[in-house]
């Protein structure tokens, strides 16, 4: 058996991988990052449309600060979100934007003089400041108060990921390719390393690690239609869920992407309405007007595709043999825009469905986008229950994003996660390498617990049928619209599929690559990952965010202003325990009440009221914003020394 | 308006059965000679080979290895030689190609079985070799200060030259990689061109020149231009190889 030590063993090779690796190879230790596939193939690579930060360079952005992105979020956020991290995240995100700048991302910049834009479905023309030529652009996305979206045309995930993976490879960190961490090795509650099978192969290997990092992105392959890449398993969370120890936050909190294309479920950019488009009923109706005024097809995602839906349940979508769907119209934007801002968009539609966007309108329907849940972790990225395991990114319930996530703001997540963690990670594997100890015997017991697994499958059931069985329950039951029954019959018959892949056989022995086999080890785990949202989803008698129940259909905070933990401690067992973790109104920096679009009715949670008359009280005072939020929830002291400055921005005054 | 492509409501009478034909091999049964096997796939509206030879590995024969990620053209995880041509597989909608579809892998690569080559360890080894990253004057970065200008234009001309998704393709379609081992591909060229091109980058062109001033580099390319036919982005690869040759040969 190869063992490979390492300080630190990064499990996932996108941008939130990449970036925690580099973060703890500029301490001086050692990374490895492990990928399924080659780093820039990661999922991050398909980001279309851009990443929060309020630099506030924009004519459309002035004004932005940290403040106004904090507000956003927790409010795009149904107040699910820890508003501590929050504020890390907002303080740390324009540190993100400028380093990946400096070391040679070229984001699009602001142009001085006049500007065509199109808002709310009229052509506009904006006037941009002479002082702000060449700083970085932003543009417009959904939830926002401000033009905040920093982008690179509409492949700003392509241009992040190609810009940090060089950085790694300039740093010298390895990436061991092709290689799939199966089980992770813990003892007496210290995580010390991970089982891998090397996916060409078909060998098991070690890694032992004074600490490790799940970075493997989101689950949305446990859905039919998702628009997520399809190493998406959701097996880095998977794997933490299984130690038994660690737990998952939030896992029924499911974002579901307004504009998948039909029916291939591959995403169009939110920019795309950002930038002016707009969304049509079968009538050609701009539907969004009528349901919400404000915002229109720039509500938050949650919002947007609730609508999308109900309105193709009242009969308004268009039919096609793909089922019903509704328009994504960027005809107005015009050929300029479209071949140079939306260019992949522009490629897709013409590679995928055949039409010119600039003359036709685009098929769209909401599909699974993004999971806000994953690893719980504490505000350093480490799991409060598995000391040595951290989580980073999508992987991660950090906790930013509480019941739904703003476009923009999950590349933004991977890049200032990253530079948190990593450095969170290296002060652990610092402060507690003299402890650091494994015994062979804990090692041997995962190896040979893995290797019982990878030669059980002689049964009959098929894996492939398993996992598609699995992804219709969770398309037609655990979707956009849930309700009691429909989720009890999907527990249920989630429970089911879980005993029949106790029964798997795998016919293929190819050595080497077995893509059989893969399934095979795989559809155990993600049935238990999706038992997590299921169960998660049914016992939430509430909406909250992305996560709707039709029979509940307010949002709750009395009773549920909390955040789900589920742990999985047999192995055996047929369902998650669900812990729930309350999240305190009384040190709330803002208070719970309406988000500005979407539903206006709720339960109020005891606490809220003093808690609001404290915080306007604090507002009536005479203090600059930086000594009120210094009041209201101190964070700085949560954040590492070296990303606690303060932002410089284009004419605010410093203070 | 609001009416749905003709071409998707068109309703084939029948339709068609498609021969899919794979070359395959395993190196790690190397006893095995490589061999040709056909597949018989119905086609559907809006087939694409990620679809069929998905359903291939589902329905039929469950070993058949294949490399796709995005499955959206973005991630360059896919490209094979599809009758004939390098192309990515996951944009190729079989209604565009003939009832029998021959594939097999891209040459110039590392075999890991059937359609899946190591793209991978071939790019890494390329961008250790020739740098594909800023190098900087100074170490160290303020991250709170206002960001460094850069001029709009040369922004978007930078974006343009970096849109390369090391799909491997051009290297697959290239005369010189397929007799030189340690050519350094269109890829590598186009990359150190997006480099040069941004003012920030302290390489001079006797810095470029150590690195691809040989066979090897600028100087191995045939200008057969296979690179740029294929390349599913549409780069402007012959102009930029040019451009460096130019350049480097301005050198000595």
């Amino acid at each position: 058996m190869e063992i490979v030590h390492t300080d630190a063993l990064i499990i996932g090779g996108g941008l939130a991988g990449l970036r925690t690796a580099i973060g703890v190879r500029r301490r001086g230790f050692d990374a490895i990052v492990l990928s399924l596939v080659p780093a820039k193939r990661s999922h991050s690579a398909t980001a279309q449309g851009g990443m929060q930060a309020s630099l506030g360079n924009s004519v459309k952005g002035q004004g932005d600060n940290e403040d106004v992105h904090f507000l956003d979020t927790v409010r795009g956020s149904d107040w699910g979100a820890d508003q501590e991290v929050v504020r890390m995240f907002v303080h740390t995100a324009p540190k993100a934007v400028r380093e990946l700048a400096a070391w040679g991302v070229p984001w699009n910049r602001v142009r001085a003089g006049d500007r065509h834009s199109v808002v709310d479905g009229k052509s506009v023309t904006l006037k941009e400041a002479e002082g702000t030529h060449g700083l970085i652009d932003a543009r417009n996305f959904g939830g926002t108060a401000k033009w905040r979206t920093c982008y690179v045309s509409d492949g700003t995930g392509h241009s992040l990921l190609y810009t940090m993976s060089n950085q790694a490879i300039a740093e010298q960190i390895p990436v061991h390719e092709r290689m799939e961490a199966l089980s992770l090795i813990h003892e007496d509650g210290r995580c010390c390393g991970a089982v891998v099978r090397n996916l060409a192969t078909g060998q098991l290997l070690v890694y032992i690690a004074k600490a490790v990092a799940i970075a493997t992105g989101g689950c949305g392959r446990l859905y039919r239609t998702t628009t997520n890449a399809v190493i998406n398993e959701g097996m880095g969370a998977a794997m933490a869920l299984e130690t038994g120890i660690a737990s998952l936050g939030n896992m029924e909190a499911v974002q579901f992407h307004p504009t998948a294309i039909v029916p291939s479920g591959i995403l169009v950019t939110e920019g795309c309405r950002g930038d002016g488009g707009l969304l049509l009923d079968v009538d050609g109706n701009r539907f969004m007007a009528e349901y919400e005024p404000e915002k229109k097809e720039l509500a938050s995602r949650d919002v947007v595709s609730r609508w999308m839906e109900h309105h193709i349940r009242n009969g308004k979508g268009v039919k096609s043999r793909f089922g019903d769907h509704l328009w994504l119209d960027i005809r107005l934007l015009g050929k300029e825009h479209i071949t140079t801002r939306l260019r992949e968009v522009n490629e897709i539609c013409h590679y995928f469905l055949g039409i010119d966007p600039v003359e036709k309108l685009i098929p769209v329907r909401p599909a699974q986008h993004y999971s806000m849940g994953g690893v719980r972790t504490d505000h350093t990225g480490q799991s409060p229950q598995l000391r040595g395991l951290f989580a980073v990114g999508e992987a991660a319930c950090w906790d930013m994003h509480g019941f739904n996530r703003l476009g923009g703001n999950s590349l933004a997540e991977t890049v200032v996660g990253g530079m948190i963690v990593g450095e969170y990670m290296a002060d652990f594997i610092e402060s507690s390498s003299a402890d650091f100890r494994f015994s062979a015997g804990v090692v041997q017991q995962a190896v040979a617990a893995q290797q019982k697994l990878l030669s059980s499958f002689t049964g009959s059931e098929n894996p492939v049928r398993i996992i598609e069985d699995m992804r219709s329950i969770m398309s037609e039951k655990v979707g956009i619209y849930r309700t009691g029954e429909a989720l009890r019959e999907a527990v249920t018959q989630l429970q089911s599929l879980l005993q029949r892949a106790k029964h798997i056989g795998v016919k293929s022995s190819a050595r080497g690559a077995n893509p059989e086999l893969v399934s095979a080890y795989r559809s155990g785990s993600m049935l238990k990952l999706a038992l997590c949202i299921a169960q998660g989803a049914l016992q939430r008698e509430e909406s909250r965010g992305a996560h709707f129940r039709a029979d509940f259909p307010m949002r709750n905070d009395r009773d549920w202003l909390c955040r789900t933990l589920a742990t999985w401690e047999d192995p055996e067992q047929m369902a998650p325990t669900l812990r729930y973790e309350p999240l305190d109104v009384m040190r709330m920096e803002l208070p719970p009440g309406w988000r500005g679009y979407g539903a206006k009715e709720r339960i109020e949670h005891p606490h809220t009221a003093q808690r609001q008359a404290e915080v306007e009280a604090a507002r009536a005072q005479d203090k600059n914003r930086y000594e009120l939020q210094r009041e209201l929830m101190p964070f700085e002291h949560l954040l590492p020394e070296s990303l606690r400055g303060k932002n410089a921005r284009f004419q605010e005054e410093p203070v | 308006m609001n009416l749905i492509p003709a071409r998707e409501i068109a309703t084939q009478e029948t339709p068609r059965k498609l021969r899919i034909t794979v070359l395959r091999h395993n190196p790690s049964e190397p006893d095995i000679t490589p061999y040709l096997q056909t597949f018989e796939v119905e086609e559907g509206e809006g087939t694409t080979l990620f679809i069929a030879l998905n359903e291939i590995r589902e329905q039929q024969d469950a070993s058949l290895q294949f490399d796709f990620v995005c499955r959206a053209g973005v991630c360059g995880s896919c490209a094979m030689i599809i009758n004939g041509k390098p192309a990515l597989a996951c944009r190729t909608l079989t209604r565009d190609l003939p009832d029998h579809v021959q594939l097999a892998p891209l040459p110039g690569f590392e075999l890991i079985g059937d359609l899946s080559v190591n793209t991978g360890k071939w790019m890494r080894h390329m961008a250790e070799r020739v740098q594909t990253w800023l190098h900087r004057a100074e170490e160290t970065i303020s991250l709170d200060a206002l960001e460094e200008r850069q001029d709009p234009d040369l922004a978007e001309k930078i974006y343009e030259l970096e849109r390369c998704i090391e799909c491997g393709c051009c290297v697959a379609a290239c005369g010189t990689a397929q007799m030189r081992p340690d050519f350094v591909g269109a890829v590598g060229l186009l990359q150190l061109a997006r480099f040069k091109l941004d003012p920030r980058d302290t390489r001079e062109d006797a810095d470029y020149y150590q690195v691809i001033g040989d066979e090897s580099g600028v100087f191995g390319c045939m200008t057969l231009l296979g690179c740029e036919d294929v390349c599913p982005k549409e780069l402007p690869l012959a102009q930029q190889i040019a451009y460096m040759r130019r350049q480097m040969a301005l050198i000595k």
